[in-house]
């Protein structure tokens, strides 16, 4: 089972379209994949038409009095399961706190599910808190959505040194640019430096696209109901991409 | 998952999922939606020919759609244990065996089931399955209905009644229970009975789990005549004997000749045993015909054993290495090849053709003997003298006794078990298995002294053999040494074990279990078994 989480600091860069899109792609592909959708807003629960609510909130998860496997839901599509959202998750710093070990409690409580699934999809809330830290401990593989700015690969930079002094196992990096804007010189310019220098950049850019935005009236991943659009083409290879790096063999 | 089936008369012609939608009523904010395009696909069943997995609680499916082949392998509640995507181009080729199956959880699961025995197809069928979903007020799918249209083209051409099936998405189970209530209430809809496999083998006039000629399948009552009642036996091992004829020939798996002496064994002991109630002449007529037949089959059985017991045998080496016993495994697979050869063509034959055939037509003109003897007299006769002579032949026993001594008893207690397996539909089947228990620990032990017997003359057969051939090295020579070793000690550890179990078999308890079993008190509650169950 390999985990990928897609996380930033910011707020309205692409994570959860991100999650949304790969998550299908990832099932489409044949793989059994579970996304957890762990912020409180609960957009990517919104997109797959399911109430955000879990069954003794965050505390019942956290503390294990209530099983993940009770709370999944099954998404309209073949193999595509949801961890949904729940308000209680705003507090979630809060319980980890509380917890045994918290930075590494994400991890133990998605270790059950090996057996379940190959793929899980941590769709995160923008913040940086001991949530974040015990996301990043659980993930194989970072997929941050970026938009194309100085400032942005400079929080990246930032991350990537935060990961850099973990002990034990480091989840992998994979950064690429969101929301393109392609009248924007800027933007150009870096989406196409960056990643030609860097490792952790993928060759695939997410521009900014109405149709991504159509996923909130669709209430499905765009690659569902548009699969042909260029958007939908973009996700899939931004997927390769991930899939390659995380070492999932077809 | 709920499971329905379509009266086909109800809804002759009727185009049935928009009919559904139309008649099913829904209620707390669910409705239905189409679920897409139709989907058409070829389905095999496969399972080993004595249906190991169905009797297990297991269907393994194989289920090619839209470019791509599943295997699916569902337990009793039809809930999925495990799937495998099939390779384009790679399908496994059927029959073959579990060992052909990819790695991965589905061969994990069905390889201790099947065992030995090859997968077959078992029926075949193409399915049409159009979907109906059904959401809620946030319009998410919260269960499926599939159609499903199934036309059976193997083991016979058939339309099998309409499938519905019920799943509920993951988190949303306690909706089903009220669809599947509206939907039972539709008429010319009733609950499924049994799987999709059953379903297509029912259309074509069959049943899974039938065996041809389980003895103990056969329904005998204790007043059959003698002579009938012998006549149906036969002739459930002539069914079991010519279905396993194919199997053989096709060289399918080990247990398909295995199976097939096994019939041949029982026939040749009922017509010796049991001769004297068949019409004169029959049994003399026909016993060297089976015999005959019984002897073509042995020398590849023996390799057979031999190749199935190698992988152990190579285990149980110390002092040589297993690519030692290589060149003896390339022996025994071309020995093998050369016997089968032969076997194939007697099975070809038509001598082989003409002794089914006749044998076939003589036990199906057995009238009514004159001498009413009754099938419960002759049984209770037959039995009570196997048992007298099995425990003659183990009381004459001493530790000075040579090897066929224990050879001679073992082909008399497997007498004995035919016969109590022959007849097994008169007794009570806890009782039958209660009188048998010791019997059948006694048969484990002979059985493990003879096969070591066996074999160990062999390989001593095949030593010469390969050293006049100068076919192989020194080492391969002082391997097999090591081998007949090890059948030597195996064979020592049998007969120092077989004091107590003939102890155990000759002691007045498990004679006098033995002793019930014919007699006419226990007759009597079998038969009113047998008439319970038939009402």
């Amino acid at each position: 089972m390999k985990i990928f989480a897609t996380y930033n600091i910011k707020g309205g860069v692409g994570k959860t379209a991100a999650a949304v899109n790969l998550g299908y792609l990832a099932a489409k592909d044949g793989l059994r994949v579970l996304l957890w959708d762990l912020d409180p807003q609960g957009a990517a629960s919104y997109l797959f038409r399911i109430k955000p609510r879990v069954k003794g909130g965050g505390k019942g998860l956290i503390r294990g009095t209530k099983s993940i496997d009770s709370a999944i839901k099954g998404t309209d599509f073949d193999g595509l399961d949801l961890l949904p959202a729940d308000f209680t998750y705003r507090n979630l710093d809060l319980l980890l706190d509380s917890a045994k070990r918290p930075a590494r409690r994400l991890a133990a409580l998605l270790a059950p599910l090996k057996a379940e699934y190959d793929a899980v999809f941590l769709d995160c809330p923008p913040s940086i808190s001991l949530l974040s830290e015990s996301v990043l401990h659980a993930a194989d593989l970072l997929l941050v959505p970026l938009i194309p700015t100085t400032l942005s690969v400079r929080t990246l930079d930032q991350l990537t040194e935060f990961i850099g002094d973990f002990n034990g196992d480091r989840p992998d990096v994979l950064a690429f640019f969101s929301m393109i804007d392609r009248r924007k010189r800027l933007h150009t310019q870096i989406a196409v430096d960056l990643p030609a220098e860097r490792r952790d950049f993928a060759a695939t850019v997410i521009p900014a696209l109405s149709v991504i935005e159509q996923m909130s009236v669709q209430r499905a991943p765009v690659a569902a109901f548009s699969p042909r659009s260029q958007a939908a083409r973009q996700y899939g290879r931004l997927w390769q991409e991930a899939r390659e790096r995380a070492g999932l063999t077809s | 998952m709920h499971e329905f089936v379509l009266d086909s008369e109800a809804h002759a012609g009727a185009d049935v999922p928009p009919a559904l939608a139309g008649s099913v009523t829904l209620d707390g904010g669910l409705t239905w939606a189409n679920g897409g395009r139709t989907r058409a696909s070829r389905r095999s069943w496969l399972d080993t020919f004595d249906w190991r997995l169905y009797r297990a609680g297991l269907t393994l499916e194989q289920a090619a759609c839209r470019g791509r082949t599943l295997l699916l392998l569902t337990g009793r509640d039809g809930d999925l244990l495990a799937s495998q995507v099939l390779t384009a181009g790679r399908e496994p080729r059927w029959p073959g065996l579990v060992s052909d199956l990819p790695a991965g959880p589905l061969h994990e699961l069905v390889e201790p089931v099947a065992g030995i025995r090859a997968l077959c197809p078992v029926a075949r069928a193409t399915s049409r399955v159009t979907q109906l979903r059904v959401l809620n007020d946030d319009a998410k799918t919260v269960a499926r209905l599939d159609v499903d249209y199934m036309s059976v083209t193997f083991p016979a051409r058939a339309a099998a009644p309409a499938r519905l099936t019920l799943t509920p998405v993951r988190g949303y189970a306690g909706v089903t229970d009220r669809i599947s209530g509206a939907i039972i209430r539709v008429p010319g809809i009733s609950a499924a009975r049994g799987t999709a496999l059953e379903s297509a083998l029912a259309a074509a006039g069959l049943r899974a789990g039938d065996l041809p000629g389980k003895a103990t399948a056969l329904k005998l009552s204790p007043s059959m005549p003698a002579a009938a009642a012998l006549a149906t036996i036969l002739t459930a091992l002539l069914d079991a004997l010519e279905a396993n004829v194919p199997g053989t020939i096709r060289d399918i798996d080990t247990e398909f000749l295995h199976d097939l002496r096994i019939a041949v064994r029982r026939t040749r002991s009922a017509i010796k045993l049991c001769g004297s109630a068949l019409p004169a002449g029959l049994a003399r007529d026909f016993r060297a015909e089976f015999r005959w037949l019984g002897d073509l089959t042995t020398p590849t059985r023996d390799l057979d054993v031999y190749l199935l017991g190698y992988a152990r045998m190579t285990a149980g080496l110390v002092a040589a290495s297993p690519a030692d016993l290589c060149p003896f495994h390339d022996y025994l697979v071309r020995s093998r090849a050369a016997q089968y050869r032969g076997l194939a063509a007697g099975l070809r034959s038509v001598r082989f053709r003409r002794l089914t055939t006749r044998w076939r037509t003589a036990l199906k003109e057995i009238g009514p003997a004159r001498k009413r003897r009754t099938v419960a007299q002759l049984a209770a006769a037959r039995i009570g003298a196997a048992q007298r002579s099995a425990l003659q032949a183990g009381q004459l026993i001493s530790a000075a006794s040579p090897p066929e001594s224990l050879h001679e008893l073992r082909k008399r207690c497997k007498e004995l078990r035919y016969l109590v397996e022959m007849f097994g539909s008169l007794y009570d089947p806890a009782q039958r298995w209660q009188a048998v228990r010791e019997l059948k620990a006694l048969q484990d032990c002979l059985g493990a002294f003879q096969d070591a017997e066996v074999q160990r003359t062999e390989i001593r057969a095949f030593a010469s053999q390969l050293l006049a051939d100068r076919s192989v090295p020194a080492e391969t020579l002082l391997a097999m040494g090591e081998v007949a070793a090890g059948l030597a000690s195996a064979q020592r550890e049998a007969r120092r074990e077989f004091d107590g179990r003939f102890a155990d078999f000759a002691r007045p308890a498990s004679q006098a279990r033995l002793a019930l079993l014919t007699r006419e008190d226990g007759l009597a509650r079998a038969d009113g078994l047998t008439r319970t169950a038939g009402a």
